[in-house]
């Protein structure tokens, strides 16, 4: 069963076909493993990925880590086997790819919804996201993000996206238009929003200027392609102390103001507005999830 | 199921394992493993491939494997994907995971 409300600053790709990445997927901290069926996997290996990752889904502990699926596209041929395999081995959240329309991710539901009720599990137990990665999906970003109860996100997938623009990606300008419908279409529709990968793992300082732009723009995180680039994201992610020092400022005001059974609460001679609560609140809730998850890893 | 072509399924990598299926008509099952890890888990590596043969009811073929190490559930997976492909079939059956409730 999916979670649809949880950390997810990165989401870690990790191939299909090789089982010794799939072994230690889960050893790295990444808060989602995403086991790829489509581009990291020859065509002619589409068949003994789809039987490695049913069989590590249906054999190994992975922990409390989130379980994604990137599935062929429906179109190939190649989506809906993949469906009858994962959705039966119980994974939590099928990734459709080259997500173009609503229409999409509805003709992807239907067919989850049949296997679930062919093979006896209960209807909604699996969850879904989106990756939008053409010049069409970012036009119909809002009515895909609202397709389906099922969607916990939607992704946006740069490679493909950039060469429908007739662009290439550079400092990141080229997908801003990109980002912001995504990131606008998924909080209208209350769920998550996720960046693209950053291809060149040996530049972090590149990796980390993306991260910071993507944290800022209101992103809840990114896919990632290698280990190595967890740890810088999660840093991004993880709320610096004087904004941490802000926020138990403004709670402990509120929770003043309430004891004193004031409906207005301030701090410096400033109100503090309800927006501004939820921002603070929210920020001590990464920082919690951020750190039980840090002390997790230590042990 | 019936093999009617030699098929291969895995690879020489670590942790993984590289099966290759001949179909025969009689005679049973007969296993050529070779492991790096032979002594510790030679017999349960058998016993992994010859259980997922008799649940796809393969009953003669001769099996070479040479193991690099892999998990259970990956013998698994290259064995059935060796029976389906020397079967010429893609009439997967798909078992429903124990606890997915």
């Amino acid at each position: 069963m999916y979670i649809k409300d949880r950390l997810r600053r990165s989401m870690m790709f990790v191939p299909g076909n090789n089982p010794g990445m799939i072994r230690d997927a889960h050893i790295y901290g990444a808060d989602s493993i995403m086991f790829d069926l489509e581009d990291s996997v020859a065509y002619t290996e589409k068949d003994a990925a789809r039987f490695l990752v049913y069989n590590a889904l249906k054999t190994l502990n992975f922990g409390s880590k989130e379980i994604v699926v990137r599935i062929n596209d429906l179109s190939s041929g190649l989506g809906i086997k993949d469906l009858e395999a994962i959705v039966r081995a119980g994974v939590q959240v099928v990734r459709l790819p080259k997500t173009d329309s609503a229409q999409d991710v509805i003709d992807c539901e239907r067919e989850i919804e049949r296997i679930e009720r062919e093979s006896g599990i209960p209807v909604g137990t699996t969850g879904m996201m989106a990756a939008i990665e053409s010049a069409n999906g970012v036009l119909n970003a809002a009515s895909i993000a609202k397709a389906s109860k099922r969607l916990i996100g939607i992704a946006l997938g740069a490679e493909d996206y950039v060469t429908d623009l007739k662009t290439t990606r550079s400092d990141g300008i080229e997908l801003l238009f990109a980002r912001s419908m995504i990131l606008n279409a998924a909080r209208a529709a209350g769920i998550a929003a996720l960046d693209t990968v950053y291809s060149d793992v040996n530049n972090e300082e590149g990796f980390i200027a993306e991260a910071t732009l993507i944290k800022k723009l209101g992103f809840d995180g990114k896919s990632i392609i290698n280990p190595r680039q967890i740890e810088p994201l999660h840093r991004v992610f993880m709320p610096a102390e004087k904004d941490l020092a802000k926020a138990r400022a403004i709670m402990e005001a509120i929770a003043e103001a309430n004891a004193r059974g004031s409906g207005v609460a301030s701090l410096k001679g400033k109100m503090i507005d309800k927006p501004v609560v939820i921002r603070a609140q929210r920020l001590l809730d990464l920082y919690e999830a951020g750190s039980k998850i840090s002390e997790v890893e230590d042990i | 199921m019936k093999l009617i072509k030699t098929a291969t399924a895995g690879t020489m990598e670590s942790n993984d394992i590289m099966i290759t299926l001949e179909p025969r008509d009689e005679g049973g099952i007969v296993i050529e493993l070779t492991s790096n890890v032979m002594q510790q888990f030679g017999r349960q590596i058998e016993g992994v491939i010859r259980d997922t043969l008799k649940k796809n009811g393969v009953e003669n073929a001769v099996v070479t494997a040479v193991d690099k190490g892999a998990l259970d559930c990956t013998i698994c997976a290259r064995c059935s994907t060796a029976i389906y492909r020397a079967a010429a079939s893609d009439a997967y059956e798909w078992e429903v995971k124990q606890d997915v409730h």
